[in-house]
């Protein structure tokens, strides 16, 4: 009985700490984000509120909490009312299974290396739950974030709003697939739907190497779920104004632009720990022996806790940079060629990832060589996509207006 | 396609390395060329008298009727201004100031410049309504001596030209 309250309290304190340093982490995503791009632009960027701009977040909340809260009158009251809610809230559950980091408070950092199928002696505090279907949980609550970007489009009854809604939609389910099926590799790679034994099967080599391809696609399509540039279509401010969230204003307006943060950061804790060995680095398992030597096995089990959890948010921001890199760098993809690649070059790719993946794995016994056949194999497609995509006309126009030369009359020759 | 990307790509981190071309305002200012038509002075002769002799000549050559000029004469025991007349009251209105100079132009003593001041900013019209006081420069700034013609009081003398030169 004490036993279950103690595990429930423990359990409720992790759980208000990881949705405090979450919103704490968006709020200082937006200062990152907004210092590397103005830094990118040759400017220098908010720093005025504070050293460095460094209370910056901490004035805009302030701002958006004084602002008035307007509700147009003819919204769909209640569903206007629960669609910031229901963008949010998945944005924040995604966070349940990754573990972004290993402290075992048992106090034995060797079952952070250890087999997980063998020594379930690990208590991992940096890990809300750790169910077997972690993977599976991951892709079915990012997929629910569409809910609410689509409810907001269609309750605000408003065409600019409505459009951005159905755009993000149709963009998020098309993108849904080939997301899934590039993770559906690395899954078949580590043979796990666990979030930590995912983790545990990269020890060796990070999934990076023989997923090349599945992380490429991983990459792309995960900007697209995001609806960050170059695909944010969905808030193209010349023709939507700025989409779904057109009629929200205040703090409402603030929970969309939370959930947005929130997915980034989630997808790239997600490519950390499908692709890039989670929480784990070489030199490790070595602190952990050194530190347990020289002050116990309780020091020595925080000290890999600590250093897993700098390791991981060193990975997560490194992808952050990338989004934000690419977000100064690209122009807005047209939205008949974002359908185009997703549906025809995405989706075909990652099918054709996960085959090859199955083949090798089952052909192919031994993980170095299977990983070294599909690295091999990964960069061969990727180079006959990228040859093939260079060649393919693009796709003819269906418009019905037709483009007509005008007549140059000719001179007679003489 | 790929390279173009990755030129663009190359272009943003090439450029997150310059240091950046923004000025920072209020800590960093940047010096304002010789020429510059910022605010207002009213400026002195050497001797501490004022150059201005309410003669009104800038409030009527103000395209944007800002300047108003309130002419009083002087007394000879201890005169306010060179001549018979000095400005009683001197204001110019700020919001409607388009800094074109000709204020400068037509004064004949050239007592009105527009210095380097850019700073004008007011939380009401009222205060965007600069006086004598405020636009005058401390006694001991004045330069130049004053011209003889100035000084012929009550005596005939002929009419100064339009620009003197000091």
């Amino acid at each position: 009985m004490d036993d279950i309250v103690v595990q429930v309290l423990i359990m409720l304190v992790q759980v208000v700490v990881l949705v405090l340093a979450i919103s704490t982490g968006f709020a200082y995503l937006t200062l990152f984000e907004r210092r590397l791009l103005a830094r990118m632009q040759n400017r220098v960027g908010p720093n005025r509120a504070g050293p460095g701009g460094f209370l910056q977040p901490a004035a805009d909340a302030v701002k958006l909490f004084f602002k008035e809260d307007v509700i147009p009158t003819l919204v769909d009251r209640g569903v206007y009312l629960l669609a910031p809610a229901l963008a949010v809230i998945p944005a924040l559950l995604i966070w349940a299974v990754i573990p972004f980091g290993c402290l075992n408070i048992a106090g034995d950092y060797q079952a952070c290396f250890a087999d997980p199928a063998t020594n379930p002696n690990l208590h991992n505090i940096f890990q809300l739950a750790d169910i077997d279907i972690g993977v599976l949980y991951l892709l079915a609550i990012t997929s629910i974030g569409v809910y609410g970007i689509t409810l907001a489009g269609w309750a605000s009854n408003s065409k600019y709003a409505m459009l951005g809604g159905i755009r993000a939609s149709a963009q998020l389910i098309s993108y849904e697939l080939a997301l899934s099926s590039a993770v559906l590799a690395a899954v078949m790679m580590a043979g796990t739907l666990s979030t930590h034994e995912v983790i545990y099967q990269q020890m060796t080599m990070w999934f990076v190497i023989p997923q090349l391809l599945g992380f490429v696609l991983f990459l792309i399509s995960g900007t697209a779920e995001l609806v960050r540039a170059p695909f944010d279509l969905v808030e193209a401010e010349q023709e939507l104004t700025s989409g779904y969230n057109a009629e929200y204003g205040s703090m409402k307006f603030a929970l969309f632009f939370m959930s947005e943060y929130i997915k980034m950061i989630a997808i790239s804790a997600i490519a950390v720990t499908l692709y890039l060995g989670g929480w784990n680095a070489p030199g490790l398992e070595l602190l952990g022996s050194l530190m347990t030597g020289m002050a116990g096995p309780l020091v020595g089990s925080i000290a890999v806790g600590l250093a897993s959890f700098l390791v991981f948010l060193v990975k997560v921001v490194l992808i952050l940079f990338l989004f934000v890199w690419m977000r100064a760098s690209w122009p807005r993809v047209r939205y008949d060629k974002l359908m185009y690649m997703g549906w025809k070059w995405l989706l075909p790719l990652a099918l054709l990832n996960v085959a090859m993946t199955a083949v090798f794995v089952v052909v192919l016994p031994d993980a170095l060589i299977h990983s070294v056949a599909l690295f091999v194999a990964s960069l061969v497609v990727m180079a006959v996509a990228y040859v093939v995509s260079s060649r393919v006309k693009p796709a003819p126009s269906r418009s019905r207006i037709k483009m007509v030369q005008p007549e140059v009359p000719r001179r007679p020759s003489s | 396609m790929f390279g173009e990307l990755l030129k663009g790509l190359q272009t943003t981190l090439r450029y997150m390395f310059r240091p950046p071309v923004t000025v920072q305002y209020p800590d960093v200012k940047r010096p304002v060329r010789e020429r510059f038509r910022g605010r207002h002075e009213l400026k002195r002769f050497a001797n501490g008298q004022e150059r201005c002799i309410g003669c009104s000549l800038c409030s009527a050559a103000c395209p944007a009727d800002a300047i108003l000029v309130v002419p009083a004469e002087n007394n000879l025991e201890q005169p306010t201004s060179p001549g018979e007349r000095y400005a009683a009251t001197y204001e110019i209105n700020m919001l409607r100031c388009i800094f074109c100079g000709y204020c400068e132009d037509a004064c004949p003593t050239n007592a009105i410049v527009l210095e380097h001041q850019y700073e004008l900013s007011f939380y009401d019209r009222q205060t965007s309504i600069y006086t004598k006081d405020m636009l005058l420069v401390p006694p001991d700034q004045g330069h130049g001596e004053i011209p003889p013609i100035l000084t012929q009081l009550g005596d005939k003398r002929p009419s100064p030209p339009a620009q003197i030169d000091l």
